[in-house]
């Protein structure tokens, strides 16, 4: 437990969690201090392809074995699975209605590519190696969720069909493509390709993360600020709980299925983790009604900060513990 | 100078549904609009400002400008687009120069 309690607090005073912090305190104390939208989706495209290549580069170092195709299945069972969870646990803690719960299922079985990155960081600065195909599990579990929640709908009869186009959107939405290729690129080019553009990609990528951290913080404060009486004392323990039931989850399978210590915390993190670009996008095409600032809220304002200072380094911990490494 | 008139369309709403919307505008034989960016507002939800979005989240506003026969027809495929989304639709009367191009 100690460890434990170590381990989290040097996490709480990385540059990548303060940068988070500072935007955060920023937004809820209506500081002016914002990061030109632009520049945050350029780092966001910096982001995914630095993280993209790196994986498929490390694939391309190591090779491909059976675990991979095990840890895609287990990534999409996982992106399936986990909204019936989060829409039963939904029910249990707060008094949101099918549709409202639906929609936070969604996003909770689908998965945070930024706490992902943050993640490998962390892994990266503690010198726990990864499996480099973790990217493509990443990718898999985009999509399932929004079926899930669909499913979860219309078996109440509340459901529409889904929109023409709607499943094209999902599967083809620039975060998933640009992580995609870039993972592509990565293994055609393998590690003379990554040497050739490392200055680019590995160098900077932590000082960028913490800039994308801070706008992070500062959208994450503003959404509270707005959102503040949206959610009860339970819709918060969702929040936090929902995490810490998908990471356990997470752990399990990942040890199943024989991925290391650092493969088990990413496969964790990305089911503790929850959407809050690809999803949002999609409820407000497929289900309307939903109240986006419950769902934003909880993902952004609750579940991602959790993740972030606490999640991360108590992931690391357990997977550590209990893989070794 | 020879002025004629016009409607002028404006549809405030969610970016996710701004494909959809301008196609259906266009099935609906608008031959022309313009999509700008909003930066904020207030309505029954509260304020609501473009900072603090992420993703294609956030709205836009969907302008254009018809001959006052066609209006009907371009309600009619822009509501069934907008009707259960949060979003404005409102009709002002406008003059134009070229009344051709409408």
């Amino acid at each position: 437990m100690s460890e434990i309690l170590a381990l989290a607090g040097a996490n709480l005073v990385s540059p990548i969690i303060l940068s988070f912090a500072l935007g955060l305190a920023a937004a809820l104390a209506r500081s002016d201090l914002s990061i030109p939208e632009a520049v945050a989706k350029g780092m966001s495209i910096y982001l995914l392809f630095a993280i993209g290549f790196k994986g498929g580069a490390s694939v391309a170092a190591h090779g491909l074995d059976a675990t991979l195709l095990m840890a895609v299945g287990a990534g999409i069972i996982l992106s399936f699975g986990l909204p019936l969870l989060a829409f039963a646990m939904l029910k249990i803690l707060t008094g949101f209605s099918r549709l409202d719960a639906a929609a936070v299922a969604a996003h909770y079985g689908s998965i945070s590519i930024v706490t992902f990155v943050a993640a490998t960081s962390v892994l990266e600065g503690k010198a726990i190696d990864a499996e480099g195909y973790m990217v493509a599990v990443a990718a898999a579990m985009e999509a399932p969720a929004i079926l899930s929640a669909l499913w979860l709908v219309a078996r109440n009869g509340t459901g529409r069909a889904m929109e023409p186009g709607l499943m094209r959107e999902i599967l083809l939405n620039g975060s998933i493509v640009l992580l995609v290729g870039s993972f592509v690129i990565g293994m055609v080019t393998g590690e003379k390709g990554l040497a050739e553009i490392s200055s680019f990609i590995v160098s900077p990528f932590k000082g960028v993360l913490c800039l994308f951290l801070l706008d992070m913080g500062l959208v994450a404060g503003r959404g509270l600020r707005q959102s503040k009486n949206v959610l009860g004392l339970g819709a918060v323990a969702f929040g936090i709980l929902m995490p810490l039931a998908g990471a356990s989850i997470g752990l399990a399978m990942g040890v199943i299925i024989g991925l290391s210590t650092g493969g088990v915390v990413l496969l964790m993190v990305l089911a503790a983790s929850a959407s809050y670009i690809a999803v949002p996008a999609a409820m407000r095409v497929a289900l309307p009604e939903a109240n986006p600032a419950i769902y934003l809220t909880l993902s952004l304002g609750v579940t991602f900060p959790f993740n972030l200072t606490l999640g991360i380094p108590l992931y690391v911990a357990l997977a550590t513990l209990t893989v070794g490494g | 100078m020879q002025t004629h008139t016009a409607k002028r369309i404006e549809i405030v709403i969610e970016k996710p549904l701004e494909g959809r919307l301008t196609d259906a505008l266009t099935k609906a034989g608008v031959t022309g609009y313009t999509v700008v960016p909003v930066r904020g507002g207030s309505g029954r939800s509260g304020p609501w400002t473009r900072e603090g979005q992420v993703g294609r989240a956030g709205m836009v506003m969907v302008i254009c400008l018809i001959k006052p026969e066609r209006l009907d027809a371009l309600l009619e495929a822009a509501f069934a687009v907008v009707e259960r989304h949060i979003g404005i639709v409102s009709v002002s009367d406008a003059l134009v120069l070229r009344a051709d191009r409408f």
